[in-house]
């Protein structure tokens, strides 16, 4: 729930889902971040994906690590158990959670400093893993908790608040994660809803890891003249290149988007992602192409936004694992203990 | 005293801790190149005699290596069943050029050198207050294997033969052995059983066999098996139901997964046939190989506060990296179960060579207060008992549970009483609140209501959203809501405290051998028991007296406490150099420290009994 409290009793009935709830139950805590900051949007966003796509909340696990993108999951779900780890570890705590119990749905709420420099080696051993889960970077640029230092996403030449120039090449999520063989890659911007919202909702469908490195200004600390990753500057540098709308499985394509350059991936549940792309030969199926792409762009100092690769077929860590359906925790003790006939037929190994 | 006294004096002790060698009572050096498959071999020897029904212990002294380096096998015989680790030979297998003058120097007056005599006896290898018994092991493996690698591996087997028959084992239990083990490959068996009789046959032709060191059947292991720990361990787990186990390549510690993993495919799986009707097979069961120890332990955070049993296993720099989601775990109340396999530190320290020197570090691992319940095997047999009981201390306290066990415990073969297993055994799951007692509750408050025990109780994730809350670790009240609050902070930790003091008597009770009239007491801990109660029958037949005990759990129990007080003053014996174990009963037990004094050995071999006899002497003189 972004900063400013709304009133608890709504003006008129607030429309509700398919499982009867309302936006309501899908809000969390007051937000204690700056007032207009990306990340409040990002939640809000969240909060919105959740909502249509009519998610129980009990299923619904976020964790998160340390920063104030951290902070970010109490302000969504409150129906929903949450954990917030320490700075850099939540992916392999989300590993140990989802091998645990694989049939809630996982989503972690992260930030530039936790998973790409304390964090980045759990960051790329996740999408290694393909980990079913959704996994946002709220990238600002910036350490924003201890007060303005560079993150690992700074981009050469921008200046800090305090007006020293970052000399240090930048870590971009999208092509590390498209490197490592990440299923589900997508960018946005947290100034954005109109997209992120259906990329949130493609996110937790897919079979998998799926990134969304979602730019997100610092008000307090990255947003002057000279950041790469301002308001002013990210709306300046933005291409929306690539447009996608999520299908429900019952859904059809609605008349959004006119049907030349519409290329359609099944999803795992039986739902359909459509998308429209303006570079004419752009397949987001396509890992190499993706990866030159977004190459090219940075160097044009552009930000293509969208859902820019996805891998439905490739194997999750479960089918990796030939982990049984059931939950590992619903496994009852009988199932798990050989019991001691099996020990001591065991021991005669040891004779 | 002048430098002759004191070697006498030390002679002396020679003739009093090292008991006359003989039937069924020596200590066998093989001193080996490693990568040459000289283990098969010697444990082909450790094996047959404990079949024979003796008592009988192998340690591995090997380099953190993999070819080229020494190590060393040590093989003791006892009748008595003392099996602590010998500190002086009687018999050297001296395979290794590079370390010829020290091997040779370990063997006992009186003692045999067995060496390759293909090649002229080196000037390092000769003394003349021993027997020489030379066999031409590669001259005799040339012409049966024409191979050079096979020749060098067949070559220890020859050296099996030839020590089989000097030391009179069963050799039909030697060759069955051989037959067993290459079953399945019948080159590899014919090739061994050929090298084992030319070896025999060798020995038996010129040398009066057996020796006086020989062994007699004896048949008291009908109830006993050979097992290292880090396989008991890997069991305990399987039988305590973990389903998630995360860890990280690290000696000693590793084939605790690998043997978690093979026991789970071994009982773990189950076949379904796929819609296009091929097999597939299921795992009831996630081994997750992690990026690092810290991955490892977040794992195992992650999947016990989704509800799982869940473990990992690691070793020294493990812990050191585990330190700050072991905090997490105290702090937010998960379950964990650490299993430490000890080795020597501090950094990398000698990564294959054994000590018990992170009993500080993990019983209060962390950042902040905090403070651990441990575990202290101090063989394979507790090693599957107390893995088991890891996993109930674990989830009744929602904290961590660190069993340390070490080097020697986890990878050298144990006799031990088989493994037991009690069907009626139910997990304690701990407080774990599901949907129909969240009913009841008006709300769900995670750190409010503690019990007995100050365990309050959790919700797990993916069931209730009545249940729901937010696990931080950052500050907390009772109500599992942040705060930065002195009083609601400290309402928290302060009810920690409690909880970690309840665990004192829920941890295994030490073991205590007491004789009347003792007022001198030793205090022991792990792997160190062979070698202390040897030591202390040695000194009981020199007239002094002393009480055991044998700590197996922390924080310390008031029975610990009651031997102390008991007791003029004690000896802790341990092996680390800072006496940590003695430190842990001055911090825990606000015992005076002048009532406690040090036997510390903590070079990386295991613990012999005369160290420990030599330490003890020394302070009572004082």
């Amino acid at each position: 729930m972004p900063s400013i409290r709304k009133p608890l009793i709504p003006l008129a009935p607030l429309p509700v889902n398919e499982l009867g709830l309302t936006l309501r139950d899908y809000e969390g805590g007051m937000s204690t971040l700056c007032a207009g900051c990306g990340h409040d949007s990002i939640t809000a966003a969240i909060t919105r994906a959740f909502f249509e796509l009519s998610l129980p909340p009990e299923k619904i696990a976020k964790l998160s690590g340390i920063g104030c993108s951290s902070k970010t999951p109490t302000y969504f779900v409150s129906g929903a158990h949450g954990f917030n780890s320490v700075h850099g570890r939540m992916p392999p705590i989300v590993t140990g959670a989802n091998a645990a119990n694989r049939s809630s749905i996982y989503i972690g709420i992260s930030g530039d400093g936790d998973s790409l420099s304390i964090g980045a080696g759990h960051f790329v051993h996740a999408v290694r893993r393909n980990v079913n889960m959704v996994y946002v970077i709220e990238n600002n640029g910036v350490y924003g908790l201890t007060k303005g230092q560079f993150s690992a996403t700074a981009d050469v030449g921008s200046s800090a608040k305090k007006g020293a120039a970052n000399e240090t090449p930048p870590i971009d999520p999208v092509i590390l994660a498209l490197s490592l063989g990440a299923t589900f890659v997508a960018r946005s911007f947290s100034g954005d809803k109109g997209q992120l919202i259906p990329i949130i909702k493609a996110a937790v469908e897919h079979k998998g890891f799926a990134l969304i490195d979602v730019i997100s200004p610092c008000i307090q600390f990255n947003n002057h003249e000279g950041s790469t990753k301002s308001y002013h500057y990210v709306r300046e540098h933005e291409i929306k290149e690539i447009d996608q709308v999520y299908i429900p499985p019952s859904g059809e394509i609605t008349a959004v988007l006119p049907e030349d350059g519409i290329v359609k991936v099944k999803m795992f549940d039986g739902s359909t992602l459509a998308f429209r792309t303006l570079p004419p030969h752009y397949d987001p199926r396509d890992r190499e192409g993706a990866m030159h792409y977004v190459n090219q762009a940075r160097l044009r100092r552009e930000i293509p936004t969208g859902l820019l690769f996805i891998d439905e077929d490739a194997p999750d860590v479960h089918e990796l694992n030939s982990t049984t359906d059931t939950p590992l925790v619903d496994l009852p003790y009988e199932s798990l203990c050989p019991g001691s006939g099996a020990l001591a037929r065991f021991m005669e190994g040891f004779k | 005293m002048t430098l002759s006294d004191n070697l006498e004096t030390e002679l002396n002790h020679t003739s009093r801790y090292v008991a006359t060698s003989g039937v069924n009572d020596f200590a066998i050096r093989f001193a080996n190149v490693n990568g040459t498959g000289s283990a098969s071999a010697n444990n082909l020897l450790l094996k047959s005699i404990f079949r024979m029904g003796i008592p009988v212990s192998g340690k591995n002294l090997f380099p953190s290596n993999i070819q080229g380096l020494p190590t060393w096998y040590e093989l003791r015989v006892n009748g008595k069943g003392h099996t602590a680790r010998a500190s002086e030979f009687d018999l050297v297998v001296a395979m290794n050029g590079q370390t010829y003058r020290e091997d040779v120097a370990s063997l006992k007056s009186g003692g045999y050198l067995l060496y390759d005599s293909s090649w002229p006896l080196p000037k390092e290898l000769m003394r003349e207050d021993v027997n020489i018994l030379g066999v031409p092991l590669s001259n005799l493996c040339t012409e049966p294997f024409p191979g050079s690698k096979e020749r060098v591996l067949l070559r220890n087997i020859a050296y099996a033969g030839a020590v089989s028959a000097l030391l009179d084992l069963d050799h039909s239990i030697v060759s069955e052995m051989l037959d067993e083990k290459y079953k399945k490959n019948e080159i590899l068996r014919s090739s061994n059983q050929i090298a084992l009789t030319i070896g025999y046959n060798y020995a038996k032709e010129n040398f009066e066999c057996p020796l006086p060191i020989r062994v007699a059947p004896l048949g008291v292991n009908a109830n006993k098996i050979l097992i290292d720990g880090n396989t008991t361990a890997a069991l305990g787990c399987v039988y305590a139901g973990a389903t998630v186990a995360g860890w990280y390549p690290i000696t000693p510690a590793t084939s605790i997964a690998e043997n978690f993993l093979k026991l789970c495919e071994r009982y773990r799986t189950f076949e379904v046939t796929r819609p296009d009707g091929t097999v597939e097979v299921k795992r009831n069961f996630a081994v997750l190989q992690a990026e690092d120890e810290i991955a490892a332990l977040g794992m195992v955070v992650g999947a016990a506060w989704a509800g799982a049993r869940s473990f990992t296993s690691t070793s020294g720099p493990g812990i050191s990296l585990m330190n700050e989601i072991i905090g997490l775990a105290y702090y937010t109340e998960i379950p964990a179960v650490i299993i430490n396999v000890q080795r020597t530190g501090p950094s990398t320290g000698m990564p294959t060579r054994v000590q018990q020197a992170d009993l500080m570090t993990c019983a209060y691992a962390s950042h902040g207060d905090t403070k651990h319940i441990l575990l202290f095997p101090a063989d394979p047999n507790e090693c599957f008992s107390f893995a088991a009981k890891a996993f109930d201390l674990a989830e009744h306290f929602q904290t961590p549970v660190m069993m340390l066990s070490d080097l020697d415990i986890g990878m050298n073969d144990w006799v031990v009483d088989k493994l037991e297993w009690d069907d009626n055994y139910v997990w304690d799951r701990g407080r774990v609140l599901n949907s129909e007692q969240l009913a009841e509750l008006p709300n769900f408050l995670r750190y409010s209501d503690p019990d007995d025990d100050y365990v309050t109780s959790r919700t797990l994730p993916g069931k209730d959203s009545k249940g729901a809350y937010f696990t931080r670790g950052s500050g907390h009240d009772r109500f599992g809501g942040y705060t930065e609050s002195p009083e609601a902070y400290q309402d928290v930790v302060d009810r920690l405290t409690k909880k970690l003091q309840r665990a004192a008597s829920y941890v295994p009770e030490p073991i205590i051998k007491s004789k009347p009239g003792s007022n001198l007491g030793v205090i022991t801990i792990g792997s160190c028991e062979a070698a202390v109660l040897e030591a202390l029958e040695i000194l009981d037949e020199g007239g002094v007296s002393l009480d055991y005990m044998r700590l197996r759990g922390f924080p310390f129990d008031q029975s610990v406490r009651k031997f102390i007080d008991d007791h003029e003053n004690c000896i802790v014996v341990e092996q680390n150099r800072d006496a940590q174990l003695r430190s842990l009963l001055i911090l825990d037990l606000g015992v005076d420290p002048n009532l406690l004094r040090s036997v510390l050995s903590y070079g990386g071999f295991p613990l012999s009994t005369k160290s420990v006899v030599e330490g003890i002497e020394d302070l009572i003189k004082d």
